[in-house]
């Protein structure tokens, strides 16, 4: 058995548009252990969705893996062809997507779209499917399950949809569940339930969790490790309290400031961070949040940074911690 | 289910009378009527045939006649082809033109499903352009042009198939291929354009990452989904394509009831007209019906009301 569940080295991806080579993934490293929860975060189109697609190998169309390797409970999923993908999919690891008012089709019932996941990866029979997938609902705290296995869609609402979907990805005991954002388009009390709920069931089932999110909050109360993700690149990677308590990187202490806290005061404004994000068909030559960083140097904008280690998890790739450091290092 | 199909038909009963009523007044108002011709026929002789079948009385008690007639089945005599009703031709008319409509419908469904989907999977590439480009054709090629090519080609010069009458199914093959393009091109649009809409739903990404394989992703996940423009389209296509086609009737000499519309028409024979339209009609408004019942049955989010 491998020491990791995930093990994702050095992952380049781009997307082949009309318009050029958009550089999605530039030497993305994660590392995750069986059961942990990873949080990714970062804005839009920082990369964070696509380094879990590319785990499942659901890149979309002009998508293609440049380089890296990409380990998951054994398997090399960048040598894998698709007809041997379709065994780990929905089996060894499921994915929720962030809307469950579209991710299920409308013209099935809950009961077949659950059962066919369950009909496809195991021996199990139509009645033993449907018996699964009963309790699959109970698990996922769906009341009546007998009546909503033979209802559509349309006939549940947005946080029922979403149950529905983790029953989907829970219903052959996945060793990952990659969550694209599961509460983005979901009230927030309706946020808070499903994120117990899923909290409960890792507790249950023992699996990882990849959580990809641009709300800080969840990361904070969900998971053990946090990747910050800016350009295609993992910019900050730490335990929960380095991020939250000992942020190195100007991006990471940016996102930090801007999150409102309940000591705001009423017409306080929030700190965002200035600037607007790169643009991914010509990346700059340095370090990519350059042209927005507060305390950027000349070399800044000339090479990306390396990477900065500092302790056994906590990294960053930033020229000023590694300046910091040697500082540091030169003054023992 | 069946309350709803009662309600329909009272409610297309209630069309039907309209469309009845609407060319009733309309084809009497177009001057001329059935016993006028080239030849002179004495006055008397007009008079005599206007008296027997009821053309001398005022319109509006002869639009209440037929009216009441045509509510207990008589739809009357043909006034032009003298000794038959106007059920007779339909009846013997019809199943003509339906033969050689229902098998277009067939043929244009069989290839315009299967390469819309084609032309959606492979987007962008050679076969798509190539099935876009047969398409535009199909649509944009009126139907007399495409029956003279067909039956110059493989009609006169290479003699591969006969040109006229329905004696043997290799008559079938030219009418039935000129009655079929313009549907299967349309159906071929209409199919890649919903097969890509859904293609790009959320929902197939789900199906993808299930694990499903690619071929049960197309057939159970999008095509069921996909399919529903079509079904639209279809319904009243059948209609008009069984009741036949007057131009492809004619290249062809295919005695179908589509010539009867046109006969029908240019020779005033009023109750022809009334009877082809009536039945015409009807058959729209059935297939309609249908088409709202197969609805119903592919998407579960459409209520019957």
């Amino acid at each position: 058995m491998a020491e990791y569940l995930v093990d994702i080295k050095n992952e380049r991806l781009s997307f082949f548009t009309p318009a050029g080579e958009v550089k999605a993934l530039n030497d993305v490293s994660i590392r995750l252990k069986e059961g942990e929860v990873l949080g990714i975060v970062g804005e839009s189109g920082s990369g964070k969705s696509v380094t879990a697609y590319s785990l499942m190998g659901l890149t979309a169309h002009p998508g293609k893996l440049l380089g890296g390797t990409l380990e998951f409970n054994g398997h090399h999923i960048e040598t894998m062809t698709e007809k041997e993908m379709c065994k780990i999919r929905g089996n060894e690891v499921s994915i929720i997507f962030q809307d469950p008012m579209t991710s299920l089709n409308p013209v099935y019932t809950i009961g077949n779209q659950i059962m066919e996941v369950i009909l496809l990866h195991t021996d199990k029979n139509k009645q033993q499917a449907k018996e699964r997938a009963k309790e699959l609902l109970e698990l996922v705290g769906i009341n009546e399950p007998e009546k909503r296995l033979k209802q559509y869609p349309h006939e549940l609402s947005g946080g029922m949809r979403q149950r529905v979907m983790i029953a989907i990805a829970l219903a052959c005991e996945p060793k990952l569940l990659i969550a694209d954002e599961p509460t983005t388009a979901l009230d927030v009390t309706i946020q808070a339930q499903i994120l117990e709920l899923m909290m409960e069931l890792k507790e249950k089932l023992g699996m990882a969790i990849i959580m990809i999110t641009h709300d800080l909050g969840v990361v904070a109360s969900m998971c053990e490790r946090i990747a910050v993700m800016y350009a295609g690149r993992i910019i900050e990677y730490g335990t929960t309290e380095d991020i939250f308590y000992n942020p190195k990187h100007q991006y990471t202490k940016g996102l930090i400031r801007s999150i409102p806290r309940l000591d705001t005061k009423e017409h306080e404004r929030l700190v965002p961070i200035e600037g607007t994000p790169v643009d991914l068909l010509n990346p700059p030559k340095g370090c990519p949040f350059a042209p927005r960083c507060e305390a950027c140097m000349k070399i800044c904008l000339r090479e990306m940074p390396p990477v900065t280690n500092f302790g056994e998890v906590h990294y960053t790739q930033c020229w000023l911690n590694q300046k910091e450091e040697m500082e540091k290092g030169a003054a023992k | 289910m069946l309350k709803y199909i009662v309600k329909r038909v009272f409610l297309e009963i209630v069309t039907i009378w309209a469309v009845a009523t609407i060319t009733f007044f309309l084809m009497n108002m177009v001057p001329g009527g059935p016993f006028l011709s080239e030849k002179a026929i004495s006055p008397a002789a007009t008079a005599a045939l206007e008296a027997k079948y009821g053309l001398d009385k005022p319109l509006f008690q002869r639009y209440l006649t037929y009216m009441i007639d045509a509510a207990h089945g008589d739809f009357g005599d043909s006034l032009k082809q003298r000794g038959r009703t106007v059920m007779d031709i339909i009846l013997m008319k019809f199943p003509v033109s339906a033969k050689v409509g229902g098998i277009s419908v067939l043929v244009s469904l069989l290839l315009g499903i299967p390469l819309g989907c084609i032309a959606a999977l492979k987007r962008g590439k050679f076969l798509d352009s190539l099935i876009s480009v047969v398409a535009t054709c199909g649509i944009a090629v009126p139907s007399f042009v495409i029956c003279t090519v067909l039956m110059y080609t493989l009609g006169v010069n290479l003699k591969l198939l006969p040109t006229m009458g329905l004696s043997s199914w290799k008559n079938y093959i030219m009418p039935v291929m000129a009655l079929s393009f313009y549907p299967t091109a349309y159906i071929m649009r209409l199919m890649r354009s919903s097969m890509l809409d859904v293609l790009g739903q959320d929902y197939m990404r789900t199906a993808k990452a299930k694990g499903l394989a690619g071929h049960v992703i197309l057939f159970k996940h999008a095509l069921r989904n996909a399919i529903l423009p079509v079904v639209t389209y279809v319904g009243p296509m059948l209609a008009y394509t069984l009741t036949g086609s007057f131009v492809v009737e004619k290249i062809f000499t295919i005695p179908g009831l589509g010539g009867e519309f046109i006969g029908a028409i240019n020779g005033r024979d009023y109750t022809l007209i009334m009877g082809t339209t009536i039945f015409l009609a009807t058959l729209i408004i059935i297939m309609n019906v249908v088409v709202d019942i197969v609805y119903k049955l592919v998407d579960p989010r459409i209520k019957l009301k």
